[in-house]
């Protein structure tokens, strides 16, 4: 981290409207944040609030319906589809609550996925696979399939798969949320160590004593950011 | 990628490809069987000798009353050899009578159809006499009683004993067996062509079928091209020599053989593409199977969409993925459905009494048909699954 901090992202005015019916229900009503470069930024809030909604516009996987987005100084809120989905490969590594391993390939197939739309070539992939899946400790288990991992396993070799492509940020959407207490730990050890790394990430979780390990807290209410605290806050969330 | 894919519901690719074997390979032994009647009537009509003319008698025309087609008796052995004598290009000409009557050897008796020939029938028919020898000129000018007969004949009446320097009865008149001739076998038409005893055309016309005209005679042409051109000069002479006027009508008829086949030719393409177009509905089918087995998998593998494009998958990609697994189903398909017709024409070949051709044509046709059937029902599963937006795909449980 240098001396001029640079923004990541950028958000202004962004909203996200659904039709239900016809009724128009804004699941994000207009946030205002920015994201340094190497900052480790959790969301809380509760349930309903729109945690998920800001988190797939974060990642690209969605647009906003009003706003501007700026990733890296670039405006991505209307980009598309492939653009996104390029963005999305080369930037963003996900975190998912229920893992998102495919079943029917190895861990170390899975790790090297996104390289295979980086258009790696595939010894490369392996090699690049391989080093991740070392420094999540999993690299005896390289063959094997998901199903034969532990909770706690899938979710390292999920987040092995997130950080090979080497991206700048990093998103996880409740990524302990299925896990006990230890793997829980475990788990937030990697981000600890990743975020001293200086990679940004953005976490989602509804646990206080989770989102302490974050140098933000940001807490989501109804579709709007109502605190943004440094390190040490607890927010109450309910 | 593909093959994971397909390996990890070996039953269902199957079932799926099922459509396409069984397509291909109908396709495949469906028109090896056209092909094989093609080439049936092909090499009869060819067996008669390539380059024909056969120049038979007309109808009768009696009161109003036509006979049947070679009924009359004007067409005489001098016609013949005036041909000979005065049309270009052609190298035999060959007239010939024939009947059936009783063959008798010892206590053996076989019916039989006998034909009175020149020597030149040998080389038009391309027979081939095992022992002995054929008629000569010089039976034929003497008029002598000797017979070349054919191998069921020989069997018949003399068992495995040689019938060379025998004699037969025919109409109760004595042979001498001069020659026996090598076994054609069946013509195409289902005849035996080894059941015949050919004798000097004169023999047959004066001492044993008491005729003065020839039943046909049939004239080799020398060159191919100039088939119209002899066709038309045996015309206008013949009807020189049969006095026939203006515009009255022949007496006689000239069919061309090469023309003939033609005819036979287009009629039997025509019965192969139609046995071939009903097969290949089969194959369509199939192509619609693929597509529903590949919407059915996309479905089921929506989740699967999802992440690949969180991770990056663009439309393309996915497209791709998904089309080149319906193409190797269609390729694979193909391959076996190849595999099995070929196996079912011979199978056909051999126990079903047809004859079957395995060209390259079909076979090449019916694969790049399923490979393109493959990519075309494949498509629309394929960009369904294309278009899924990531986040409700990652949602689908
Ligand atoms: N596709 C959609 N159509 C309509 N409404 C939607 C859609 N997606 C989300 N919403 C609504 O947007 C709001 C925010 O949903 P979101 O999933 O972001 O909540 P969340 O904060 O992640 O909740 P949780 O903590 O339970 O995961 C909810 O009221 C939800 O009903
Ligand atoms: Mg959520």
């Amino acid at each position: 981290m240098g001396n001029i901090e640079k923004i990541t992202i950028s958000l202004r005015g962004i909203k996200k409207l659904y039709k239900v019916g016809d009724q128009e229900v804004a699941a994000l009503n207009g946030i205002d944040l920015d994201i340094k470069e190497g900052e480790f930024a959790a969301l809380m809030g509760p349930s309903g609030s729109g945690k998920s909604t800001l988190m797939n516009i974060l990642g690209c996987l969605d647009r906003p319906s009003v706003g501007s987005y700026r990733l890296d100084g670039q405006e991505v809120a209307h980009l598309s589809d492939d653009m996104l989905a390029k963005t999305r490969n080369q930037k963003i590594g996900f975190v998912f609550q229920n893992f998102n391993l495919l079943s029917r390939i190895s861990a170390l197939e899975n790790v090297a996925l996104p390289l295979v739309y980086a258009g790696v070539d595939s010894d490369e992939r392996e090699e690049r696979a391989m080093y991740f899946l070392e420094q999540v400790g999993l690299a005896d288990r390289a063959d094997h399939q998901p199903n034969e991992l532990s909770g706690g396993q899938r979710q390292r070799v999920a987040i092995a798969r997130a950080l090979v492509n080497d991206p700048q940020i990093i998103m996880a959407d409740e990524p302990t949320g299925n896990l006990d207490t230890k793997s829980t730990k475990e788990i937030m050890e990697i981000f600890q160590s990743m975020h001293e790394k200086g990679r940004t990430i953005i976490l989602v979780t509804h646990e206080p004593d989770i989102a302490v390990c974050a140098s933000r807290q940001l807490l989501v209410r109804d579709g709007v950011i109502t605190r943004d605290e440094g390190k040490g806050v607890v927010l109450d969330v309910v | 990628m593909a093959f994971t894919a397909l390996l990890a519901n070996k039953m269902r690719s199957l079932l799926t490809m099922l459509g396409i074997i069984i397509g291909v390979g109908a396709v495949i032994a469906m028109v090896s069987v056209g092909m094989g009647v093609k080439s049936d009537v092909v090499s009869s009509i060819s067996s008669l000798g390539s380059n024909m003319l056969i120049v038979s008698p007309g109808s009768t025309d009696r009161g109003g009353i036509r006979g049947a087609a070679g009924s009359r008796t004007n067409l005489k052995y001098d016609d013949a050899l005036a041909i000979k004598e005065k049309a270009k290009n052609i190298d035999f000409v060959s007239p010939s009578v024939s009947r059936s009557y009783q063959i008798v050897y010892g206590n053996q008796n076989w019916n039989s159809s006998v034909m009175g020939v020149t020597p030149e029938y040998m080389s038009i028919r391309s027979l081939e006499v095992g022992t002995g020898s054929f008629i000569t000129e010089n039976d034929n000018n003497k008029r002598n009683r000797v017979a070349v007969i054919g191998s069921t004949v020989a069997t018949n009446l003399f068992g495995t004993s040689n019938p060379v320097g025998q004699n037969i009865r025919v109409n109760n008149q004595p042979f001498k067996v001069i020659g026996v001739l090598e076994s054609k076998g069946q013509s195409s038409m289902g005849q035996d062509q080894d059941d015949v005893v050919i004798v000097p055309l004169t023999t047959a016309m004066e001492r044993l079928m008491a005729m003065d005209y020839v039943s046909s005679v049939n004239i080799q042409v020398s060159d191919s091209n100039k088939m119209d051109q002899v066709q038309e000069d045996i015309e206008v002479l013949l009807r020189q020599r049969h006095k026939i006027i203006g515009g009255k009508a022949d007496d006689f008829n000239v069919r061309n053989m090469t023309s003939l086949m033609e005819t036979m030719n287009q009629t039997t393409t025509m019965l192969t593409i139609l046995l071939g177009s009903i097969a290949g509905i089969s194959l369509v089918v199939g192509g619609i199977g693929i597509m529903n087995i590949m919407m059915v998998s996309v479905t089921e593998r929506t989740r699967e969409i999802g992440i690949r494009k969180a991770l990056g998958a663009t439309f393309q990609n996915i497209m791709m993925q998904f089309l080149i697994e319906s193409v190797v189903i269609g390729v694979i398909g193909g391959i076996i459905g190849i595999g099995i017709g070929c196996g079912l024409s011979m199978l056909v070949g051999k126990f079903g009494n047809f004859t079957t051709v395995i060209t390259p044509l079909p076979v090449f046709v019916s694969f790049s048909f399923s490979v393109g059937i493959g990519l075309f029902f494949g498509i629309y599963p394929a960009r369904k699954a294309a278009k899924l937006d990531p986040i409700e795909a990652l949602r689908y449980e």
